[in-house]
């Protein structure tokens, strides 16, 4: 196995056994969809029309619960040295690592928010715009997020910063991915949400190949004292 | 590059500073001065009628809010390729600064959007991607704060400048997208009138010269703090 698998399936392991892996994240992102009709009403017709925002704000919400450990614990017990003494660069494993969160977090998320479209009265063509953006999407959230959880892995209390730093840089995101389903809704794309989704899909792009630099730029820097 | 050089050095630093500032400080207050009679001596506008006048103080400050920003990201760059010391405190020194411009820039624009649109906020592409860099401003700052070990908390603060840097566009551009989506307001803008010009620009230069005053200042006093306390540190040990 590539040094590289082998991180990432240590990684995807560690969230399963240790971390509750997924189903703390789903947990979340159901309970804060379940939150929202409670405060806003339970007229449908409404929930069909904040259902892409309130969704994607709590797919990013539900990523970023567990983005704060994402280097933290290997940088407490010090295996992040090793990591970074071995052979696989450090820009690689930084993207290992952004990969593991995505599958564990981002992925899942996605696979169960049609599930909470359907809840929210949403559309079938709106609902696969929606899943479609959050699949694209959701890398960008662990992408950019890296780079937060790189910047404060040495902070005990960094768990509070990392949203106030992180969340900011994800407005594109969110923007362009619930813009994508409200696209779709008014009917006003021809190509069924093409044009945010394009644009989404060339953020998400750009952040997944540009943060594992920074993200390791950063790592290296808290290693080096 | 020598001539930056020259400078990063703090002991040249104060020593220029020092000679420099007052001259800065009377030229800012005189700008402001003069910029404010200005603005408070043009006539009304025809359609704005006496909130025209919060253009002055609102515009400036907004440039500044994104100027200060490159200021900051300079420093960054400059900190993690050269490693200056000085970089990191001037950069740090600006972001409050940067931050209080964004707050102006809100609130005047607040203000003047009451009469003008009949409501304070309007998620407006552009007060929408000024809130954000105020947000941006203050998890910056935050992160400073954070991190004890200075070195650490200058290099983290440096990439965390850059990474906005490339990402403030991006936010710009996406939020502008996204207002034109869901286009209800239109902002109705017209051509500068000749009158107004004058104290605009007059009141540009003075935040400028007010902001570089402060900077200064805030450089200063963070250069005079650290000898401080490795004086401190020196006694006790």
């Amino acid at each position: 196995m590539s040094p590289f698998v082998t991180l990432l399936t240590r990684d995807l392991r560690l969230a399963a056994r240790s971390g509750g892996g997924a189903a703390l994240a789903l947990s979340f992102f159901a309970l804060v969809a379940t939150l929202v009709p409670l405060g806003v009403g339970a007229d449908l017709k409404l929930l069909a029309r904040v259902a892409g925002g309130i969704l994607w704000v709590g797919a990013v919400l539900s990523a970023l619960l567990s983005l704060d450990r994402l280097f933290q614990g290997d940088y407490e017990d010090g295996s992040l040295e090793i990591i970074a003494l071995s052979p696989l660069a450090l820009e690689a494993a930084a993207l290992a690592k952004i990969a593991a969160h995505w599958l564990s977090t981002g992925l899942p998320l996605t696979l169960l928010s049609p599930l909470l479209a359907l809840m929210f009265n949403l559309d079938p063509a709106s609902t696969l715009t929606l899943f479609l953006s959050l699949l694209i999407g959701t890398p960008a959230v662990s992408a950019v997020g890296a780079i937060g959880a790189s910047l404060t892995l040495s902070l005990k209390r960094g768990g509070l910063i990392l949203p106030l730093i992180v969340l900011p840089l994800l407005a594109p995101a969110v923007i362009f991915g619930a813009g994508a389903v409200a696209q779709v809704q008014d009917g006003l794309a021809g190509g069924g949400g093409l044009g945010a989704l394009g644009l989404l899909a060339a953020f998400s792009f750009a952040a997944v190949l540009l943060s594992p630099f920074a993200a390791a730029y950063s790592v290296r820097l808290n290693l080096d004292g | 590059m020598q001539f930056l050089f020259r400078y990063a050095n703090p002991a040249n630093f104060m020593r220029l500073s020092g000679a420099v500032l007052p001259f800065t400080a009377i030229g800012a207050a005189l700008a402001l001065a003069t910029g404010l009679y200005l603005s408070f001596s043009v006539p009304p506008d025809y359609q704005q009628g006496a909130t025209v006048k919060i253009l002055f103080l609102h515009v400036p400050a907004a440039t500044m809010a994104m100027g200060v920003y490159v200021a900051i990201a300079i420093c960054s760059f400059l900190s993690l390729v050269w490693r200056h010391p000085l970089s990191d405190t001037a950069a740090r020194a600006a972001a409050p600064l940067g931050a209080m411009f964004t707050v102006v820039g809100l609130i005047t624009g607040a203000l003047w959007g009451k009469p003008m649109w009949g409501t304070y906020w309007v998620w407006d592409g552009r007060l929408t991607s000024f809130l954000l860099l105020l947000f941006i401003y203050l998890g910056y700052m935050a992160l400073w704060n954070a991190i004890e070990d200075e070195v650490r908390a200058a290099r983290a603060a440096a990439i965390l400048a850059l990474v906005g840097a490339v990402n403030i566009p991006i936010i710009k551009f996406s939020v502008e997208w996204w207002n034109t989506l869901h286009q209800g307001e239109t902002i109705t803008t017209g051509k500068l009138a000749s009158v107004y010009v004058a104290p605009l620009l007059t009141m540009m230069l003075g935040y400028a010269l007010l902001f570089v005053t402060l900077w200064m200042m805030r450089i200063r006093t963070a250069i005079l703090e650290r000898r401080a306390r490795n004086l401190m540190q020196g006694a006790a040990s």
